[in-house]
């Protein structure tokens, strides 16, 4: 569980278009990893090519190495699906399958394993996800309807209880309150500040006190004008960027002076 | 703090909040499609009416009249017009059955290849020839079949009776042999599936390109692969739509005579034998067929089995519309 990602040279593409260059970084396991910058910077197209996720766009595609404890992921030999097993996303908007129940919607990831659950288990892991997910106890009763009937921020612990279940060993969030209210940002906020003892989390976010209250580490993204690719400019200790960045560009954008 | 005045005096241009302005183009719009759906209404009632008064004599007829007036119908060798309706109905549902155990999956598969696995250039090449399918006449698909088609499955259909003739759609006759011209209702139902395969095709494509990105890589981001997320996240999005084509696909197959008349061998049993000559016809091909030599109360007669198919149509379309709203809080709209 809980895995360092090591992130070497990494160009993205969509087609000929670079959208991010020459990316190097270090991701600590069991920590919370922040991703700022302005947008169309390229965070959320640099955070999905951890899960190989990128690669689902027609044309996209990435130069480069990303280590997961030192196996590359983008070696030939390695598994896309099975590499998102290992590396879990929740998205800016809260996805659940329309078509499950909450239940169904928590075991989705868990049937694919196709390994056969007893009731009694699939169960316990409904329990265990949800309450990771701090949702729990306000789905307990109604497991069997559909995860689409709940407010928007309970989708999206339901989203990431779907995530969890699957035990990754780490945890990519795009944004995961922008379109949550701030007492569902705060209760997510909370929830990732406990998942960090289990999981490897990044997390990219528009909201700079967000990622100075849960993050470890931060990493600036910038770009250098419309059609340019993004860049990543520094990445450090939150307490350090949000007070003594090393860079101007950084300085400029967390006191609001772009972006 | 701008006035009225400063705004107008910009050159805005104010709109008063009291005293609604013209809105031609929107009450013109609202007639319009108040128009368009009554009249919808209007035509079905209207073909009912019309179905239901010209079949009353012969529905309605005690004295045995219609018998005498009538060649085909026989009541003394089991052919009154309520017993050849039962023929006709069993026939039809049986060959619109045939065709759409065949063109379901068929549709399905030819819609998600175009849809989530061609690359996309095939894809609409693909996409445009099955559309081109949907606009060939019934008639050629009836010359086609009889003449190209029957000859080429004809032997297989006796390699299907003499391997599967233990499951009784495929049983052959007592002697062992399956009809040497093949024009039987398992042709039948394989051109009906040809001509409903472009219908289902196209409508269930437009379904399975609807479904939301989000979804989809929902189920990819948690380790689906491509065919987990199609089951996951595409099918039940377009579980409606394919309801609603195949249902389309049905109403052609129910209906369609041209082809079903060029090419079946008729008859009228309740037979499941569907690879034997002379067992079934279709309520549409019967009544092309005696239609040019009725008289007035012949027509009466297959009018009454039209309606007999109108019914038949409804209850299809009722049905469907129920399995749709059956789980309509899972379906996603909201
Ligand atoms: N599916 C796509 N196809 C082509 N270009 C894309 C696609 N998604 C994003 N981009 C481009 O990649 C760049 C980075 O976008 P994105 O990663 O979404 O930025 P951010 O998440 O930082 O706002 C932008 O220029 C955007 O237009
Ligand atoms: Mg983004």
């Amino acid at each position: 569980m809980s895995k360092r990602i090591d992130v070497n040279n990494l160009n993205v593409y969509y087609g000929g278009f670079l959208a991010v260059e020459d990316v190097s970084l270090s991701i600590e396991a069991k920590s919370v990893t922040a991703f700022i910058g302005p947008s169309g910077c390229g965070k959320s197209t640099f955070l999905r090519t951890l899960n190989r996720m990128h690669e689902v766009i027609p044309g996209a595609r990435v130069e480069g190495e990303v280590l997961m404890d030192g196996v590359n992921l983008y070696d030939p030999q390695v598994d896309p699906v099975a590499v998102r097993r290992h590396v879990g996303m929740v998205f800016q908007r809260p996805n659940p399958f329309p078509t499950m129940s909450i239940e169904e919607n928590v075991l989705a990831g868990v049937k694919l394993n196709s390994k056969r659950m007893s009731k009694s288990d699939s169960q316990d892991l409904v329990e265990s996800s949800l309450r990771g997910a701090n949702l729990w106890e306000e789905v307990k009763d109604r497991l069997d309807k559909p995860g689409s009937s709940l407010s928007g921020g309970q989708q999206q612990r339901l989203c990431i209880a779907r995530a969890i279940a699957i035990k990754p060993d780490v945890l990519l969030m795009d944004e995961p309150c922008s379109a949550l209210d701030p007492i569902s940002t705060l209760a997510i906020e909370d929830l990732i500040q406990e998942l960090k003892s289990e999981y490897t989390i990044v997390i990219v976010t528009h909201n700079m006190q967000q990622a100075a209250r849960v993050s470890e580490k931060t990493a600036f993204f910038n770009i250098a004008g419309t059609g340019k690719p993004g860049k990543l400019i520094e990445m450090d200790d939150t307490t350090t960027i949000f007070s003594a960045p090393a860079e101007k560009a950084t300085e400029d954008y967390i006191s609001g002076r772009f972006g | 703090m701008t006035t009225t005045q400063d705004r107008q005096s910009a050159g805005v241009e104010i709109t008063p909040l009291t005293a609604p302005a013209q809105r031609t183009a929107n009450t013109a719009f609202r007639g319009l499609s108040i128009t368009a759906a009554s009249l919808i209404l209007v035509t079905l009632a209207a073909v009912a009416t019309f179905l239901l008064v010209e079949a009353w004599p012969a529905i309605t007829d005690a004295s045995g009249e219609l018998a005498d007036k009538v060649s085909w119908i026989r009541p003394d060798e089991g052919q009154s017009l309520i017993e050849i309706a039962g023929y006709l109905i069993f026939g039809t549902v049986l060959i619109s059955a045939i065709a759409l155990l065949i063109a379901t999956p068929l549709s399905i598969g030819i819609a998600l290849f175009i849809s989530h696995y061609a690359p996309r250039k095939l894809a609409s090449g693909l996409g445009y020839l099955i559309d081109l399918l949907a606009a060939i006449p019934s008639v050629v698909y009836g010359l086609w079949g009889a003449i190209v088609l029957i000859p080429v499955l004809q032997p297989f259909y006796q390699w299907l009776a003499d391997y599967l003739g233990w499951i009784p759609l495929f049983a052959p006759a007592d002697d062992g042999t399956v009809s040497n011209t093949g024009r039987v209702a398992l042709s039948a139902g394989i051109v009906l599936a040809i001509m409903v395969i472009p219908i289902i095709t196209a409508v269930t494509r437009e379904v399975f390109l609807q479904t939301p990105k989000l979804h989809e890589e929902a189920a990819l981001a948690m380790g689906a692969t491509r065919w987990e997320m199609v089951r996951m996240a595409v099918f039940p999005f377009g579980r409606s739509g394919i309801i609603g084509a195949t249902m389309l696909g049905l109403g052609r197959a129910l209906g369609e005579t041209m082809a079903v008349y060029m090419i079946l061998s008729v008859g009228l049993t309740y037979s499941f034998q569907i690879l034997n000559a002379a067992n079934h016809n279709t309520i549409a091909s019967y009544i092309a067929g005696q239609f040019p030599e009725a008289n007035s109360q012949g027509v009466s007669a297959l009018i009454a089995l039209g309606l007999a198919l109108f019914v038949i149509t409804l209850l299809v379309n009722m049905l469907a519309r129920w399995i749709v709203s059956r789980r309509s809080e899972f379906s996603g709209a909201n």
